[in-house]
């Protein structure tokens, strides 16, 4: 599986750049250093950013290479620190706020849409917000309430936000450059599930444009469409389906506003059926909006309604729950039996 | 702890001095007054005329909004305002067509250009241009400038979590920011009663290590020399000062507002009548000997020329084109935005 996403991930800068091992927490870490390095208006700030290195040590050592004027700890207040990302933005800084975790989001709302995603717009492009939120992700890990939430629907139906979720540590840290040195407030989410996920990688410079999505194994009965830590999990239904003589295509949409229609429509064309999959609750969820981008793309083409795997329509559950309310690998195979007979 | 202020009423004063002030300043002050008073006249008249939707008055507010701006430097200072601060923008050299545009609903945070101004954009969710006050003075300090950003907000404003986060933020980071509170003590239909725990907005400062001051927001001379001690204390590196200029809302809350189901009108007349800050002004400037009555004549006769030239510049300014629509969401657009602006062209322009 390794090889296949170094393979998809191989881009034509990549040649002569060493793989180095990494998980993606590290990665991030990386790609937050080449940040800081690079440009002296990068910001990065948020709680315990600083001494400790964020909880999940993301930027960890940051602040000791590159002062605390660059990385700083804030008060703990999720409205005030994406306000403050405002005014810095104001005064030409490229601010790159981190909330500790996705359920910290909601109190951030009100500076997120209505202040962060509009002011290039009500300011007629005066003032621009070249922000990156990080904002650690998605459920997986037994966490706490409120630190398992999947938010990409609200982020993505808000207008002026981009909103992006990486897959792996390689694909984390070339995200992470390309929303940073966007001029467009991009909401940046981590999946923690896969923040430990360490493998070989090479560091590369983005390539491919915003709003690209990538095929990370190539199939021909069906297209599995996912992103975050749902990819590594239809990678394993695709392994798991191939014994079986069913050959899936892995689609990992990457970024979820904006959607790229074309890589979509081009993949479900071509296997003529598609199982979306993520961790949020299912009404109203992204998967409704890749389902309806495929029938309004490639109806001619399908052979069977498009499935959905989400979570349940529930507040995310304690630990012993979770395994049961995220996609699990039967519910995604049955999904994909679903379809084919269809 | 602090005294409670004093009641906005019938024991704030019916004179105030200018006489330790320097004559150009109060000529200036109240130039900027009797053309903000002016305009907001003309605005009021836009609105029955239909040509405004919707307007906010500031009469009432014009010494502690001019008084306030007029104590920045418009050069290196930042004003974030919310939706009533007319008379400041005006004071701080904002383009006011480009203001005003915003009531007659041309474009949401108006059409004056917001980073050339040093005036944020026109904001109804009141709490939440104050964190950016606080982010542009952190960053302020960051890159060795010594701006200070001063946020405008209203006593209904703060009770919103925002401006209590932001406070600790400016405390804690020791950030160059005026926090200006204009207590004009109805926020809509809500007293000060109801809506200020403790009866001070300012007493709040000490809890987030910051000087908090009360002045009278209708003496123009008190509201400058509390603003510019503010500023000079956050621009040599003294931190953030919280100032509450206690003034009244004469008219109501907008042209839409029905007053006479929660207050009553003498209230607001004791204050139109006997704390007018333009009235107020006008008799002090005369009294110090700063300018006669003819050199005030005149400057009303200005103050008439400039608003009604305003005025004509918001009433004919032109109606955004509707492609705008997509303009400025992003800085890099997006395939489907792109596609969304070609429905609009093909079912909606025709």
């Amino acid at each position: 599986m390794t090889e296949l996403i170094e393979r998809a991930g191989a881009g034509p800068d990549a040649a002569g750049a060493p793989p180095v091992e990494l998980s993606m927490q590290q990665a991030v870490n990386r790609a937050l250093r080449t940040l800081l390095a690079e440009d002296p208006d990068v910001l990065v700030f948020g709680e315990d950013v600083g001494a400790l290195g964020g909880v999940f040590r993301v930027t960890d050592g940051l602040q000791r290479e590159f002062g605390d004027k660059r990385v700083f700890d804030t008060p703990l207040a999720e409205s005030a620190i994406m306000g403050m990302a405002v005014g810095l933005a104001m005064n030409g800084w490229r601010p790159v706020p981190e909330l500790q975790f996705d359920g910290f989001a909601y109190p951030a709302i009100d500076q997120i849409v209505n202040q962060v995603a509009r002011m290039n717009y009500r300011t007629r492009g005066s003032a621009p917000m070249p922000i990156t939120l990080r904002l650690p992700s998605f459920g997986g890990i037994q966490a706490p309430e409120h630190h398992g939430e999947s938010l990409e629907a609200l982020f993505a139906h808000t207008p002026g936000l981009k909103v992006v979720a990486p897959s792996d540590p390689a694909e984390a840290y070339t995200l992470l450059l390309q929303s940073v040195r966007s001029d467009d407030p991009v909401v940046f989410m981590e999946p923690k599930a896969r923040y430990w996920d360490r493998r070989p990688v090479r560091l590369r410079e983005p390539s491919d444009p915003i709003g690209t999505s990538r095929v990370v194994r190539e199939g021909s009965h069906a297209t599995l469409v996912a992103w975050g830590a749902m990819v590594h999990k239809c990678l394993q239904v695709a392994e798991l389906a191939a014994e079986d003589g069913v050959d899936l295509e892995v689609l990992d949409l990457r970024w979820l506003k904006p959607v790229d229609t074309a890589g979509l429509a081009a993949s479900v064309s071509r296997t003529g059926r598609a199982v979306v999959v993520h961790e949020a609750p299912l009404t109203a969820g992204l998967g409704a909006e890749v389902a309806a981008l495929v029938t309004e793309n490639c109806f001619r083409d399908l052979s069977g309604p498009v499935q959905r795997v989400t979570g349940f329509d529930v507040p995310y559950p304690a630990g012993p729950l979770e395994g049961q309310y995220l996609p699990t690998i039967d519910r995604i195979l049955l999904a994909v039996q679903r379809t084919l007979e269809y | 702890m602090r005294p409670v202020p004093p009641a906005h009423a019938s024991a704030a004063p019916e004179h105030i001095s200018v006489d330790h002030l320097r004559p150009d300043l109060t000529r200036a002050l109240y130039q900027a007054m009797r053309t903000a008073r002016d305009l907001d006249a003309e605005a009021v008249a836009l609105q029955r005329q239909g040509v405004f939707p919707a307007y906010v008055s500031v009469r009432g507010q014009e010494a502690a909004q001019v008084a306030s701006a007029t104590a920045l430097d418009p050069e290196r200072d930042f004003v974030f305002p919310t939706y009533r601060e007319m008379a400041s923008a005006l004071a701080y050299g904002v383009d006011m067509v480009g203001y005003m545009a915003s009531h007659r609903a041309l474009w949401h945070g108006g059409l004056y250009d917001v980073m050339a101004s040093r005036f944020g954009a026109v904001n109804a969710v009141v709490g939440g241009p104050v964190p950016h006050a606080v982010g542009w003075a952190v960053g302020e300090r960051l890159r060795g400038g010594d701006g200070v950003a001063l946020s405008y907000f209203g006593d209904g404003a703060s009770s919103e979590g925002d401006v209590h986060e932001a406070m600790n933020f400016a405390g804690v980071f020791g950030a160059p920011v005026v926090f200006f509170c204009q207590n004009n003590r109805w926020a809509l239909s809500v007293p000060n009663e109801r809506q200020v725990a403790g009866g001070s907005v300012a007493a709040r400062a000490e809890g987030y290590g910051m000087p908090g001051a009360v002045v009278d927001g209708n003496d123009a001379g008190a509201v400058y020399e509390a603003t510019a001690e503010a500023v000079a204390r956050a621009r040599s590196g003294g931190g953030p000062t919280l100032i509450e200029a206690l003034t009244y809302r004469v008219e109501p809350h907008s042209t839409s507002d029905d007053p006479g189901r929660y207050r009553e009108d003498t209230e607001a007349e004791h204050w139109r009548v006997h704390r007018d800050p333009v009235a107020l002004l006008r008799a002090a400037v005369l009294a110090a000997g700063h300018a006669d009555e003819a050199d005030l004549a005149e400057a009303d006769a200005e103050a008439a020329g400039r608003a009604e030239e305003i005025r004509d510049g918001v009433a004919g300014a032109p109606e955004p084109h509707g492609s705008e629509l997509f303009t400025h969401v992003f800085r890099e657009t997006t395939e489907e935005l792109t596609r969304q602006h070609r429905t609009w062209q093909e079912e909606v322009e025709l």
